[in-house]
């Protein structure tokens, strides 16, 4: 744990992502056809467009740590036989720069699913191996609500921590992975950085910008408490299920662009030459989702619909001291086709008590 | 827990001494089905061993495990035999979906894919202990109750009495199970009562389906029911047995959802905050009063 | 549009008080249209049942949501439904009457008025954050934001489909086809690869889709042996894409919804566009929804329809 911030001019950032990506994949919000995800950079490449300045993602940073699909392991059959082989891709240390607060708190949420007994090898690979440097935001937007949720964007988790401010990135270190990239960055190039620990005036001026405009923004206030004090049967119950879900066309998008879905399939291709099992993302929005050869227990898009915000607000919560499985960054309110999102949700079942 | 003794909140170090003491809960190992008996027309019980021969892993009764034929599919089933015995685990599957008609057709020595245990079982060392007990099941419901009756009639002396409740529609669809016949009503302190739906040439056992059969047996109030069949006969009978004075904190029963990981991850199996595939299969009823009705 | 059994804004009422009136003389027992959201921008499809729900009914510049797939289930309910459909709404809605998916006897169709459905996306992409408020003010839009007022042109923010509306002076709607048609094999192949390996096959663009109503889709269907949920790389997905197009070509009435919805800017409207070019250059041209009752141009079969080997005389640019 380092209390050191170090400061690099915004017009050489370039040479700090050479740095990192010297010896490891480094991924930053890149533009790819108009949108940006975090892809790969590749410094021989000058046409890549790092956006630091949109503040999300369209797919979150979850991809990162939880891939929407991946190879688990494959198998050969040869008359009655059965080989297993162990096919899974070995995971290399990368480094994913500019997460925002929102999705830095995510991988909290979804560590209590997949390092919780049994561990899931995949996913905690990737954590291992994966250093998270986030970005503090200076635009939040009006669809933000990280603040309901304890997080701070003017200070974001992370293994390092940074904020663009009075033209300068700073860079703090928050934990042993954080000061390991630090110390290396520093080893190669000792004045790759500045020293400006005791002179961050600017950057808590900055800091304090952002905190003020998160108190301006029309979703400050937002209180989910109504769902930490009903019963569960009450809140399935809520009559108002079924005019929330009427709306919602039953795609993945939401699941698929939140930071704290976790939900999976695991399905079998035939390769003709083997049969490779992989895991893939999949959405309880979907009709299929938990079809049984003998029936369904969610048939219609009502169930389906509860099923995902029950989870996000009284499920998830239940097993995890009350911690709530969204983050507020937001991305259902932008995507979604109808508009419906977990805002209006939790406003319309939590009635009053939650406006 | 993580044997390398790590605390996984913080993620602080480096895993970098790997995870390869970790058994990876998704993959599977080998089984091998070494019988196949015919149990109705649409039950078959698969006998499966690893390939060296005893059990894949060890487990408890009211455990479940995923089967798969790679390509095919992947599914939970609740293992029929009993931990007690070591040479082998069974599998009673009926026949209604992709994965199991392709099981129906297989012949011995096939080999399929296995992992688990997965879920909680039966409470047989905790709650079951000292009761008499009431097993009460309805068709394939008997698959997992197998498990149980043989693991308390192995270690008998831990129990009181054990009565077994058996219902299906007809006669051949009665699991066709030597135990069932010929071992468990010659046991001392045990008794088998069989039912079938409706009447038929040669059957001349009881008629009737299994909530009002339970009621007809009169039971006495201070046993311990452990449940199993489709979900509507579940409801009738646990109806049946409240009207007699059981309370719900006396049934145990075991349900049946999708599952896809059998760890408590897929996000596919649950029931308001509880994952059968992990917090069940087994519940005790009255815990699922407290859950949403949706299963 | 030739059906007469149709509400149509004669009086010039608002649009809101047209909804008023149909519930309150009780010629439908339902309304489908648009619920205001928790922002301004993001109202959402929405059935009223009585006069005290349409206090949250809205009919705005952000109602750019086509309402008529919502009818193939809400019309097999009892009672029957008003749906409020704008110009181009009006072709998806014969369309699915066309092909029996909206049972039309319980379905009171309402013409109403529109000049243009906003993007908040592409108001979000000119870098303006913090959104408050939007007021038009003739061509421009003044734009209230956390950050201070802003301002752009109407036109810039238009949705994709309004820039070329069927029932206004619009553009050429396949101008950007003749781009992309003009283009070499590589650089098409460039276009399209870097736009659908974007795609999260998130299904948004498949189950909004007026022309999408099977009951089991192909993808969903793991007896199909295409149900793949993950790809082997990146641009796999244009196999669900272009199988897709197909399914839909000579039904498709250019809704522009595929694009609308898709999360991450896919202009997927422009794969049925070049569909909707060829068949007009192959069959005459066919607007599909343009009533309820005529044969599409692969639903018929006329002795000079063109032969297969038109693709060969055609070519294409390589």
């Amino acid at each position: 744990m380092s209390a050191q911030i170090l400061t690099v001019k915004m017009e050489n950032i370039g040479n700090l992502f050479k740095a990192i990506a010297a010896d490891q994949k480094l991924y930053l919000p890149l533009e790819q056809a108009g949108q940006v995800q975090f892809l790969p950079y590749d410094p021989a490449d000058d046409s890549q467009k790092v956006r630091l300045d949109v503040l999300n993602t369209v797919r979150s940073a979850k991809d990162l740590f939880f891939p929407q699909s991946e190879n688990m392991v494959a198998f050969k059959k040869q008359g009655k036989k059965i080989d297993i082989i162990e096919n899974r891709e070995k995971v290399e240390a990368f480094t994913v720069f500019g997460v925002r607060a929102c999705d830095a708190r995510s991988f909290d949420i979804l560590d209590r699913v997949f390092l919780s007994e049994p561990v899931d090898v995949s996913y905690a690979e990737r954590r291992a191996r994966g250093t998270v440097v986030t970005l503090a935001c200076n635009e939040p937007e009006e669809t933000c609500f990280c603040e309901t949720f304890g997080i701070d964007a003017a200070k974001p988790d992370g293994d390092i921590t940074t904020w663009i401010a009075d033209g300068l990135l700073w860079w703090q270190a928050n934990t042993n992975k954080g000061v390991k990239l630090t110390d290396k960055l520093l080893s190669v190039d000792a004045g790759l950085f500045v020293d400006s620990t005791g002179e961050a005036k600017a950057l808590e001026e900055q800091q304090e910008k952002i905190r003020e405009i998160i108190s301006q923004l029309p979703l400050h206030g937002l209180s989910l408490e109504y769902f930490h004090k009903e019963e569960l049967k009450t809140i399935f119950n809520s009559p108002k299920w079924q005019e929330l879900s009427e709306a919602c066309i039953g795609c993945g998008t939401c699941t698929f662009v939140c930071p704290t879905c976790q939900c999976y399939d695991i399905r079998d291709y035939d390769t003709g030459n083997g049969v490779q099992r992989y895991r893939c993302w999949d959405s309880c929005m979907y009709s299929d989702f938990v079809m049984m050869a003998h029936g369904n227990p969610r048939t219609s898009q009502v169930e389906r619909f509860r099923q995902r915000f029950m989870h996000k607000l009284v499920y998830y919560p239940a097993n995890n001291e009350g911690i709530f499985s969204c983050v507020g960054c937001g991305r259902c309110l932008a995507k979604c086709p109808s508009s419906m999102n977990i805002v209006k949700v939790a406003k319309t079942i939590g009635g009053e008590a939650n406006v | 827990m993580c044997s390398c003794s790590c605390s996984h909140e913080g993620h602080e170090h480096d895993h970098n001494h790997g995870h390869e003491h970790h058994a990876d809960a998704l993959i599977p190992v080998i089984g091998v089905v070494t019988d196949i008996r015919v149990d109705t027309p649409d039950v078959k019980t698969f006998r499966v061993t690893a390939p060296e021969g005893g059990i894949c892993f060890e487990y408890m009764p009211g455990q479940c495990a995923m089967l798969s034929i790679p390509a095919v599919g992947e599914a939970m089933f609740s293992i029929t035999s009993s931990p007690t015995n070591r040479e082998f685990m069974e599998f009673s599957i009926k026949k209604c979906g992709t994965l199991t008609d392709w099981l129906h057709q297989i012949e011995p020595e096939q080999e399929l894919t296995i992992r688990g245990p997965y879920g909680n079982g039966f409470p047989v060392d905790d709650a079951l202990a000292g009761q008499d007990l009431l097993f009460i099941a309805g068709g394939i419901g008997l698959a997992p109750l197998r498990s149980v009756i043989n693991y308390c009639l192995h270690h008998r002396d831990r129990y009181g009495s054990i009565d077994i409740v058996y219902g299906a529609r007809s006669s051949s669809d009665l699991v066709d199970i030597d135990e069932l016949k010929n071992i468990w009503p010659t046991l001392e302190n045990t008794n088998v009562h069989l039912t079938i739906d409706r009447e038929e040439e040669g059957w001349d056992g009881h008629v009737g389906f299994v909530p009002s059969y339970v009621k007809e047996l009169d039971f006495s109030l201070d046993k311990t029911v452990l449940l199993c069949g489709p979900p509507i006969m579940i409801k009738f009978t646990l109806a049946s047995l409240q009207e007699m004075g059981f309370d719900k904190t006396q049934v145990y029963t075991t349900m049946e959802l999708k599952m896809k990981c059998g760890v408590g991850k897929c996000g596919r199996c649950n029931i308001g905050s509880k994952y059968v595939c992990k917090d069940g299969p087994v519940f005790r009823c009255d815990e699922l009063d407290e859950l949403p009705d949706e299963y | 549009m030739q059906n007469a059994d149709r509400e149509i804004n004669k009086e010039k009422i608002s649009v809101a008080e047209m909804a008023k009136q149909i519930l309150e003389q009780g010629r439908a027992d339902r309304l489908m249209g648009w619920k205001r959201g928790e922002f301004f921008y993001d109202n959402s499809p929405a059935v009223f049942e009585n006069l005290s729900e349409l206090d949250d009914f809205v009919y705005d510049l952000f109602c750019g949501s086509n309402l008529s797939k919502f009818l193939v289930k809400e019309s097999r309910k009892d009672g029957k439904i008003a749906v409020l459909l704008k110009p181009c709404d009006r072709y998806s809605f014969n369309q699915l009457v066309k092909e029996h998916r909206i049972i039309k006897d319980n379905v009171l169709p309402v013409e109403i008025d529109c000049d243009g459905m906003l993007d908040i996306d592409k108001i979000r992409a000119l870098g303006i954050k913090g959104i408050k408020k939007i007021t038009v003010d003739g061509d421009q839009l003044q734009i209230d934001t956390v950050y201070g007022p802003k301002t752009c042109a109407r036109e810039d923010v238009l949705l994709m489909k309004c820039l070329t509306c069927k029932d206004r002076v619009g553009g050429d709607r396949f101008e950007l086809v003749k781009e992309i048609e003009a283009m070499s094999s590589v650089e098409r192949y460039e276009f399209w690869r870097s736009e659908l390996s974007k795609c999260i096959r998130c299904n948004a663009c498949r189950n909004v889709c007026p022309a999408c109503t099977c009951e089991k889709c192909v993808f969903d269907n793991d007896k199909s042996g295409i149900a793949n949920k993950a790809n082997t790389d990146s641009f796999e997905e244009s196999l669900y894409h272009m199988i897709r197009a197909f399914h839909v070509a000579g039904r498709c009435t250019d809704c522009g919804e595929c694009t609308r919805v898709c999360p991450q800017n896919i202009p997927l409207h422009l794969i049925n566009r070049k569909i909707i070019k060829d068949l007009n250059e192959f069959y005459g041209e066919y607007q599909a929804g343009e009533d309820d009752f005529s044969k599409g141009p692969l639903t018929r079969f006329d002795l000079d329809d063109v032969e297969p080997d038109i693709v060969m005389e055609r070519g294409g640019n390589k």
